[in-house]
């Protein structure tokens, strides 16, 4: 068996030459045999079905968002009746101008600090030599396994003490110090920079924060908005910590999640409300917006971060 | 100035014993300029240092401190309180049901996402034209809020009118009662968690890209069918990042909080049946609605201990497994 396997090997693929050869650049979809054609139609069944199923739910809320109070359950992607008012009307309903001012100074503090610190931290780990560098990093690398669930009490009592439940501070607190994964990933940018930059900087006189801020800085703005696009998605969907920090407080203080947590309990007929989903609707897709703007820029710094990095979630 | 302004490396968490200053042998003096770039590197990344101390360890070690005692949060005192908060895990029955039910979750969940992830990535590896566009509207659900998620799904897996009962009836299917009926609840947070595979999918498909060709042609040219290429070729070059889904992904598993809580656990009363009790949904209400802060930091080191145990082993099991291609890439 392998040994016919071997001997027709060159034969193939002097044979695969010669075709090659007669026709350089041509497409293969020419050659597809009935076989191929099956495949490929299957394979084009497939895709449009998964988008089909992937879209649905958005395209569903976009239209739900569009409907009177009435008519959110009845499934159609076009309205019977259009309602655009609801997008008027839920700024009354619902303090959202608030929960969105609240959202984004969070998450604006929350990336861009994580940003700062993580990469001076990373910058220190990937340029300096200094006693326990290695170990100290290894640290890093295992605080990365540390399930969130660990420290969630201690870091609760920590933030009680200090007086700061209640406010925002807590939201973003943490992140001046850096995160380990955006060290981890940062760090492997900068060994990815020509060290001699640094050395030739260094010889003439450039200090450490020069190296850092001069050459380090310039070379890595696309890694920098991985880092700050990862972290202003994580902390624009954050509900735990809104709901241990903030639910305390009164509504206008919410994040846009733990406004919309709220209000889903605030229309449901279980809890005495009148079923207006709309609103709900309305506001999903408005906290949703912004993500998807943020998606259609920074797309490519997204895939691009998550292939490189691992960071599914 | 001297460098022992190290914090305590990577101490097991189990055994918070105040780090016994160790006399290092002298090491021979560093020359100026090499002990100025420490100086640098040690400022560089003082801030992690000072959030490690504080956020991580400090944190740890409190945690730790905590589940042994009595703590009121009102007039912030502890109590000592032994072994009692790691008593409770055994005697509360809810924590096996919460134990049972996200255990469930994750092998329901797991398989599915690593399974549905690289048939997508497959997919999407195979087309040539309109792949970029293809994997963008995959990857919108991955940027949905899940507030947003979790609002659509509460609607449509209503069980009389909801869309996809709707949709399962036109196939002649009698759709179940997903969010009430106790035996599905795990499977619509198992349906929600799949609505956003693909962050797992775009990990599979950077893998896909790095299988060398020139492998498939030679597959094919000895004979090899699709299924022989898939089982020989693809899945022993990708075996990496298959280990690397499944560790992530059960990790956050065992986790599941945003999901669980918006359909759920919005508020005491509609605390439903122990059904959609994860484990996270029930460390919460124990530390942030019945405030027993020192039983929730016990469940928080079992939590620990039990994701720790599993993901050695997945990594043992593995690494039997996992084909790296010349050692470290």
């Amino acid at each position: 068996m392998s040994a016919q396997a071997d001997a027709a090997e060159p034969r193939m693929s002097s044979a695969a030459l010669a075709a090659a050869a007669d026709s350089p650049v041509q497409p293969r979809e020419t050659r597809l045999s009935v076989w191929g054609w099956v495949g490929q139609v299957v394979r084009w069944v497939l895709l449009l079905a998964c988008t089909g199923l992937f879209l649905y739910p958005i395209v569903w809320l976009l239209a739900a968002s569009l409907k009177p109070r009435g008519e959110v359950f009845d499934n159609r992607l076009i309205p019977q009746t259009w309602q655009p008012e609801n997008y008027v009307e839920v700024f009354d309903q619902l303090p959202l101008l608030a929960w969105l001012g609240n959202s984004v100074l969070i998450a604006v503090l929350a990336a861009g600090f994580v940003t700062v610190s993580s990469s001076l931290v990373a910058f220190g780990f990937a340029y300096f030599r200094f006693p326990g560098r290695n170990v100290l990093f290894g640290v890093v690398l295992a605080t990365m396994m540390l399930p969130g669930a660990v420290t969630l009490v201690p870091q609760f009592l920590i933030w009680n003490q200090l007086g700061f439940v209640g406010t925002h501070v807590p939201l973003w607190g943490a992140n001046v110090f850096g995160s380990a994964f955006y060290i981890f990933l940062l760090r492997q940018f900068f060994l990815g920079l020509p060290r001699e930059l640094f050395e030739a900087a260094r010889i003439d006189g450039l200090s450490a924060w020069g190296q850092f801020w001069r050459i380090a800085f310039p070379l890595s703005v696309p890694s920098f908005v991985i880092v700050f696009l990862f972290e202003f998605q994580a902390s624009w969907n954050n509900l735990q910590g809104a709901l241990i920090y903030l639910n305390t407080g009164s509504a206008t203080g919410y994040t846009v999640p733990l406004g919309i947590a709220s209000a889903m309990t605030k229309y449901s007929p279980e809890s005495g409300g009148h079923g207006d989903y709309q609103y709900v609707m309305v506001a999903a897709l408005i906290v949703t917006l912004p993500m998807l703007i943020l998606f259609a820029f920074g797309q490519r710094s997204f895939i691009h971060g998550i292939a490189t990095s691992g960071r599914t979630g | 100035m001297t460098t022992t302004s190290a914090p305590p490396g990577a101490r097991e968490p189990g055994a918070p014993e105040p780090a016994a200053p160790k006399p290092k042998p002298k090491r021979p003096r560093m020359s100026p300029m090499r002990r100025r770039e420490a100086l640098n590197g040690y400022l560089f990344i003082s801030p992690w240092i000072l959030g490690f101390l504080v956020f991580t360890f400090g944190a740890m070690v409190y945690s730790l401190v905590i589940s042994f005692s009595y703590y009121q949060l009102a007039t912030d005192t502890a109590r000592p309180a032994g072994i009692a908060n790691y008593q409770m895990l055994i005697e509360d029955p809810k924590i096996a049901t919460a134990l049972g039910n996200t255990l469930f979750c994750a092998v329901l969940a797991v398989p599915l996402e690593v399974a549905l992830a690289l048939g997508l990535a497959m997919l999407l590896n195979t087309v040539r034209r309109g792949a970029g566009f293809f994997r963008t509207v995959f990857y919108l659900p991955k940027m949905t809020p899940t507030v947003a998620t979790a609002s659509v799904f509460l609607l449509l897996l209503n069980g009389s009118n909801g869309a996809i009962n709707r949709g399962l009836a036109a196939l002649g299917i009698d759709g179940p009662a997903w969010l009430l009926d106790p035996a599905w609840v795990k499977p619509s947070i198992v349906l929600m968690t799949l609505w956003g595979v693909a962050g797992t999918m775009v990990i599979f498909l950077a893998a896909l890209q790095n299988v060398p060709k020139e492998l498939y042609e030679a597959a094919s040219i000895d004979g090899a069918g699709s299924w022989r290429r898939f089982w020989n070729v693809t899945l022993p070059l990708i075996s990496p990042a298959v280990l690397f889904n499944v560790l992530v992904l059960t990790i956050a598993a065992f986790q599941i909080f945003d999901q669980a809580f918006l359909l759920f656990h919005r508020t005491t009363a509609s605390g439903s049946s122990d059904a959609s009790l994860f484990y996270a949904i029930y460390l919460f209400e124990q530390a942030f609605r019945q405030f027993n802060f020192g039983f929730a930091a016990a469940m928080a080191w079992l939590l620990f201990v039990i994701i720790l145990v599993i993901s050695i082993i997945q990594m043992r099991i593995g690494n039997r497994f996992v084909y790296y291609e010349g050692g470290e890439r």
